[in-house]
C-alpha cells in the first residue's frame, strides 16, 4: 500500500520556547520566496557557467583560434559579475534563515547545519579560484590558467549540492529522533544524504544547464538574427545552445523520476500538483482548469487514468488525494498546481526546441535557418527562468504548511519580531535596484567589441 | 577543552579573519567616501579599486563561515540573537547588497554622475555594515539578548552605549586596517604618493582607534559591568593587555613603513580582543542567560562539524595562501588607473 510510506506526523516543539504568534507569516514567506527567486537563477550560472567557460578555453587551447579566447574571456567576466551578485544575494538568504525563521534554526540547526558548513567551504574555494581564474588571464601559463578553473567548476557544483541536501531533508526529514517533542539522537550525515537529495540534485543541475544554456544562447541568437555571423558569435551560439539542447530532453526523464518520488514520499504534495481531492484508483489527469473549493477541477482537460500512469506507471494504481490529511495540513492547491503545470509545460516546449536543434544538426550538419528558430531561442532563456522558479514554487509551496515535512509547521518556525512589512518593502526596493544595476552592467559588457578582450 | 570550545574558537577565528580582511574592505569604503572631489580623490579611488577587486569576494566568505558554524554548533543562541537583533542584522544585509553591487558596477561607470552615485552608495554602506555588526556584538556582550524568539528589545539591544562604542570601533579599526593594507599595496605598485597618503591615513586612524578603545573602558564600566569585570580580571585582562600591545606595535610598524608586519600585528590586536571577550563572558554564550554548555549542539554534530572544518581547511588554507600570495606578488592586480579622473 502506498499509504504505508507516509511519515507519521510527529510534532517537534520549538527550541526557543513559546510558539510564535506572527500575524505576518505570509509576508515572511513571501520575503523568503522573493529572495530565493532572485538568487536561484544566479545559482544556475554557478553550476553551469564555469564548465562552459572552461570548455571554450579548452577549445582555444586545442585550436589556437582567437575567437574562442575572446569568448572565454568575455564569459569569464560575465561569470565573475554574476558570481559577485550571487555572493550578496546568497548572503541575504543566510541572514534570512536567522531573521525570519529563528525557531526553525534553533530547533534543527544542529541537524542540517553541517550541510551549510560544507557549502561554506565550497563557496570559499569557488570565491578563491574564480578570482585567480578571472584576474589571472595572461598572467600565468595557459595550462596553469586552465587548471585554476577546475576547482572553481567543482566547487560551484558541490556548494549547491549541499544546499539542495538541506532542501531534500526539509521535504523528507531523517537523521534524528523526536522524544517528548525534543529533537535528539542527531546524525548529521544521515540527515544530509537521506532525504530527497538525489532526484532534487539531478533535477536542479539539469535546470542549471538549461537556464544558463538558453539565456546565453539567446544573447547570441539575437546577434545571429541581426546578421552578426562571425566565428565569435557562432561559437557562442553553438556552445550555449548545444548545452541547453542536450539537457532539456533529459530533464523530461528526470522530471518523471522526481514526480514519482514525490508520489511515494509526499503524496499530499503530489495531490496538490494535480488537484486530486479524493484518494482514487486509476486517477485521471487534469490539464489546465481551476481547482475549486469543492475539490473539483473546473474547465480542465481530463485524461482518464493519466495520473496513475504518470505517478506510478500503472493505470490502475491508487493515488492518495488531499482528503488523506486534515484540511489544515494541505498546501494551497491552485498555486502549487499552476506552478507545476507551468514548469511542465515550459519544460516540454524547451525539450522540443532542443530536439529540433539536435535533429537539424544530425540530419543536415548545419544550424537551423528559420528566423523563427532564433526568435524561439531568444524567448527560451526567460522561459527557462520562469520554469525554474515555478518548479521551486511547486516544491516549496507544496511542502506547506510544513517547514520540516510533517514535523514542524512554518507557523512554528517564524520570527516573533514585528515590522515585517517595512522589511518587505525595503527588500523589494533593494532587489529592483539590484536588477536594474545588473541589467545595465551586462548590457554595457555586451556592447563592447569582442576584439577588446584580446587587447589587455 | 571541549568540542564546544573548539567551535567557539572557530567562530573567533572567523570573526578575526572577517574583521581583518573584510573589515579592511569596508574601511576602504570609508577612505573612498572621504577621498575628496572627483579630481582630488581620483588616485585614492583608483588604488582602492585596484586593491579590492580580486579579493573582496573571498574576504566576504568569512562572514558566511561565521554564520554556519554559529547556527550548527549553537542553534538556540543563534535563533535568539538573530530574532532579537533583527534590525542591525537586517540593515547589515541590505548594506552588503548595496556595497557589493555598487562596487562591482562602479568600475564600469561612464559618466561622473554615475560614478559619484555608485561611489557614494559603496562608501556609505561600507560604514553602515561594520557599525551594525559591531553594535550587534555589543548587544550580545552586554547581556541584552535573552533566550527566546525575538524576546529582547529590538532597539535598546543594539542602540546602547556599549553597542555604539563597539560599532564605532569596528568602523575605525576597519579604516585603519584598510589604510595599512593599501599603503603596502601602493608601495608594491611603485606609487609613492599613494603610499604616503595611506600611511598618513593609517597613522591617523590608528590613533583614533586607540583613543576609541581607551574611551570604551569607562563606557563599558558604567553600561555593562560584568563584561568590564571580565575584561579587567585574570585571563581577560591578559588578552586586553596583549591586544593593546599589538595595537601600539602596529602603529610603530606603520610609522617605520613595515606595512606587511603591521597587518599581522593588527590581526593580533583584533584576535586578542575577541579572545578576551570570550573569556570575559565565560561560561556564558548569552551573558546571564545561556551557558555554552546549555547552548551546544550534540557531540555527534559538533564532532561532524569540527572534522568537516578540519578537512575543509586542508583544501582552503593552501588555496587562500595561494590567492593572497598571487595578490601580494601583484600577479592578479588590475592595472592602476585613477578613478573618475578621465570622466
Amino acid at each position: 500500500m502506498p499509504g504505508d510510506l507516509i511519515i507519521a506526523v510527529q510534532h517537534a516543539a520549538g527550541a526557543l520556547g513559546q510558539e510564535p504568534n506572527q500575524p505576518q507569516l505570509l509576508q515572511a514567506r513571501q520575503m523568503q520566496a522573493l529572495s530565493f527567486a532572485v538568487h536561484i537563477p544566479l545559482v544556475c550560472f554557478g553550476i553551469a557557467f564555469p564548465a562552459m567557460v572552461l570548455f571554450v578555453e579548452a577549445l582555444w587551447l586545442r585550436t589556437g583560434d582567437a575567437a574562442y579566447l575572446a569568448l572565454a574571456k568575455r564569459w569569464s567576466r560575465v561569470m565573475l559579475t554574476l558570481f559577485a551578485v550571487g555572493v550578496v544575494t546568497g548572503t541575504i538568504l543566510s541572514f534570512e534563515m536567522g531573521l525570519l525563521w529563528p525557531a526553525f534554526m534553533a530547533t534543527f540547526g544542529d541537524v542540517f547545519g553541517l550541510a551549510f558548513a560544507l557549502e561554506g567551504v565550497s563557496f570559499f574555494v569557488e570565491a578563491i579560484f574564480i578570482a585567480i581564474y578571472v584576474y589571472g588571464w595572461d598572467r600565468m601559463s595557459r595550462r596553469a590558467h586552465f587548471l585554476t578553473g577546475v576547482p572553481m567548476a567543482i566547487a560551484g557544483v558541490t556548494g549547491s549540492l549541499m544546499v539542495i541536501a538541506v532542501n531534500g531533508w526539509m521535504n523528507a526529514p531523517t537523521g534524528f529522533d523526536i522524544v517528548d517533542g525534543k529533537v535528539t539522537n542527531v546524525h548529521p550525515f544521515a540527515a544530509l544524504f537521506g532525504g530527497n537529495l538525489w532526484h532534487e540534485l539531478t533535477h536542479m543541475y539539469l535546470a542549471g544547464y538549461m537556464v544558463t544554456g538558453f539565456i546565453v544562447a539567446g544573447v547570441y541568437a539575437y546577434a545571429w538574427a541581426k546578421g552578426r555571423r562571425d566565428r565569435y558569435h557562432r561559437a557562442g551560439l553553438v556552445v550555449a545552445l548545444s548545452v541547453a539542447a542536450l539537457t532539456a530532453p533529459v530533464q523530461v526523464i528526470v522530471g518523471d523520476w522526481a514526480g514519482r518520488t514525490v508520489a511515494e514520499r509526499q503524496p499530499t504534495k503530489l495531490a496538490a500538483f494535480e488537484g486530486l481531492s479524493r484518494t482514487s484508483k486509476g486517477a485521471p489527469l487534469d490539464l489546465l482548469g481551476y481547482y475549486e473549493s469543492n475539490g473539483e477541477i473546473k474547465w480542465g482537460i481530463k485524461i482518464p487514468k493519466g495520473l496513475s500512469i504518470l505517478a506510478r506507471h500503472d493505470p490502475n494504481a491508487t493515488i492518495q488525494g488531499l482528503d488523506s490529511v486534515p484540511a489544515n495540513d494541505r498546501p494551497p492547491v491552485n498555486i502549487v498546481r499552476y506552478s507545476f503545470q507551468t514548469m511542465v509545460g515550459i519544460g516540454t516546449l524547451l525539450a522540443l526546441l532542443g530536439v529540433l536543434y539536435i535533429a537539424t544538426w544530425l540530419r543536415r550538419r548545419r544550424l537551423p535557418r528559420s528566423v523563427w528558430f532564433y526568435r524561439a531561442v531568444m524567448v527560451a532563456g526567460p522561459l527557462a527562468v520562469v520554469a525554474l522558479i515555478a518548479g521551486w514554487v511547486t516544491t516549496e509551496v507544496g511542502r506547506q504548511p510544513w517547514v520540516v515535512y510533517r514535523i514542524m509547521r512554518t507557523s512554528q518556525a517564524v520570527t516573533d519580531a514585528g515590522g515585517l512589512w517595512v522589511a518587505y518593502g525595503v527588500l523589494v526596493v533593494t532587489y529592483v535596484l539590484l536588477a536594474i544595476a545588473v541589467a545595465w552592467l551586462l548590457r554595457r559588457l555586451a556592447r563592447q567589441s569582442p576584439t577588446q578582450e584580446l587587447e589587455a | 577543552m571541549t568540542l564546544a570550545d573548539v567551535c567557539v574558537g572557530l567562530i573567533i577565528a572567523g570573526i578575526t579573519a572577517y574583521a581583518v580582511f573584510g573589515g579592511a574592505d569596508f574601511g576602504a569604503g570609508l577612505w573612498d567616501l572621504t577621498a575628496g572631489g572627483a579630481k582630488r580623490g581620483a588616485r585614492v579611488r583608483g588604488m582602492i579599486e585596484r586593491s579590492m577587486s580580486p579579493v573582496w569576494e573571498a574576504n566576504h566568505v568569512w562572514l558566511i563561515f561565521i554564520l554556519v558554524v554559529f547556527w550548527t554548533a549553537f542553534p538556540v543562541a543563534f535563533g535568539s540573537v538573530f530574532s532579537t537583533l533583527y534590525i542591525p542584522f537586517g540593515l547589515a544585509a541590505i548594506g552588503i547588497i548595496f556595497r557589493g553591487s555598487a562596487f562591482a558596477l562602479r568600475g564600469q561607470a561612464a559618466t561622473i554622475n554615475e560614478a559619484r552615485t555608485l561611489g557614494a552608495t559603496f562608501a556609505l554602506s561600507s560604514v553602515i555594515v561594520p557599525f551594525c555588526f559591531g553594535a550587534a556584538i555589543g548587544g550580545i556582550a552586554s547581556g541584552r539578548v535573552p533566550v527566546g524568539n525575538a524576546t529582547g528589545d529590538p532597539f535598546s539591544s543594539w542602540l546602547n552605549p556599549t553597542s555604539i562604542v563597539i560599532g564605532v570601533l569596528a568602523v575605525v579599526s576597519g579604516a585603519y586596517l584598510a589604510a595599512v593594507f593599501m599603503a603596502a599595496d601602493a608601495r608594491r605598485a611603485g606609487l609613492p604618493d599613494l603610499e604616503r597618503a595611506f600611511r598618513a591615513r593609517a597613522l591617523g586612524a590608528g590613533i583614533v582607534a586607540g583613543a576609541v578603545a581607551i574611551g570604551a573602558l569607562p563606557i563599558v564600566h558604567s553600561d555593562a559591568r560584568s563584561l568590564y569585570d571580565g575584561l579587567t580580571s585574570s585571563t581577560g585582562l591578559v588578552f586586553v593587555i596583549l591586544s593593546a600591545v599589538c595595537g601600539v606595535v602596529t602603529l610603530a610598524l606603520v610609522w617605520l613603513g613595515r606595512f606587511e608586519l603591521a597587518r599581522v600585528s593588527g590581526a593580533g590586536a583584533v584576535a586578542c580582543v575577541m579572545i578576551g571577550w570570550a573569556v570575559a563572558q565565560k561560561p556564558y554564550i548569552l551573558p546571564g542567560e545561556l551557558t555554552l554548555k546549555q547552548a551546544s549542539a550534540s557531540d555527534t554534530t559538533l564532532t561532524a562539524l569540527v572534522v568537516s572544518m578540519a578537512a575543509g581547511a586542508v583544501i582552503l588554507v593552501p588555496s587562500l595562501w595561494w590567492l593572497y600570495r598571487l595578490t601580494l606578488q601583484g600577479r592578479l592586480d588590475k592595472p592602476f588607473k585613477p578613478m573618475g579622473d578621465e570622466l
